[in-house]
């Protein structure tokens, strides 16, 4: 049953992260990159972790993708021209991603054979309640630097976009 | 019930962030090479939150939700900055955005 439930989702994820890369136009990709995000939170209630599955839905399919698809809307994006390639990367390119995702995978299969296993329940400190005590007291300083950033962030972005006054 | 190896999931982050650095390395427009960027940080977060059930610890949900935070900080002034160079230049090709190059 997690077996199949992974591989639903492995693969509606693979897809979507496929299509954001090969789609032409900025709108398509944002849309499949939304279906990607959906698939990984439900992969993340797999893993136990609820608090950061309903914060990817909220965070990044919510907030962030509506981000995406409102500057696309207002630069009025179109399909990106094939111009300009370069040689070099098309050449090299595929071959070298290959070869890191080969390394990676063999790595992986390397250092964690089959007897490490995951099956839904298997975790279950991954609640609102156990991620806000670690925050709140282990995370506490890094939880407050955060929120600074988030306010250099919003200032930022206000002062990038603004119109000029003078 | 059959469980899933932990192995398969951190090559599905593998897979999804190898798809990412594609898109970052061939795109050409600059809002789709700033969503492959999104799609990078979301593999590093599902191999976080994997490592944090194999290792039966919540830490790895905080880094998860840092990197979250990151994220968002990061699309906020990006998207500005891509609004900004819109602007001045009326481009979206990230080639034609080369004045640090000469």
């Amino acid at each position: 049953m997690d077996v199949i439930l992974f591989l639903i989702f492995a693969v509606i994820a693979v897809v979507c992260a496929i299509n954001v890369v090969v789609q032409t136009h900025p709108i398509s990709s944002a849309i499949s990159l939304v279906g990607v995000m959906g698939s990984l939170a439900v992969l993340y209630l797999l893993l136990g972790a609820e608090f950061i599955a309903a914060a990817q839905v909220i965070v990044y399919a919510g907030a962030i993708m509506v981000l995406f698809v409102f500057v696309i809307m207002l630069l009025n994006a179109g399909a990106e021209s094939k111009r300009g390639r370069s040689l070099m990367a098309q050449l090299l390119g595929a071959p070298l991603l290959v070869a890191l995702l080969g390394l990676l995978a063999y790595f992986v299969q390397r250092l964690y054979p089959r007897s490490a296993s995951v099956h839904f329940g298997g975790f279950t400190h991954g609640t609102p309640l156990d991620i806000g005590r670690a925050l709140f007291t282990t995370y506490l300083l890094p939880f407050e630097v955060t929120s600074i950033l988030i306010l250099i962030a919003i200032v930022g972005a206000i002062v990038l976009a603004r119109k000029e006054m003078d | 019930m059959t469980a899933v190896p932990i192995s398969w999931f951190l090559t599905l982050s593998a897979v999804l962030f190898v798809l990412g650095v594609a898109g970052f390395v061939f795109r050409r427009s600059v809002i789709t090479v700033f969503m492959s960027i999104e799609l990078m940080l979301n593999a590093v977060n599902l191999s976080f939150v994997t490592f944090s059930y194999q290792l039966k610890q919540v830490n790895g949900h905080l880094f998860a939700f840092f990197v979250m935070v990151v994220a968002a900080a990061e699309a906020a002034v990006g998207l500005a900055i891509i609004l900004t160079v819109f602007k001045n230049r009326a481009t979206l090709n990230i080639d034609d955005v080369d004045s640090m190059k000469n």
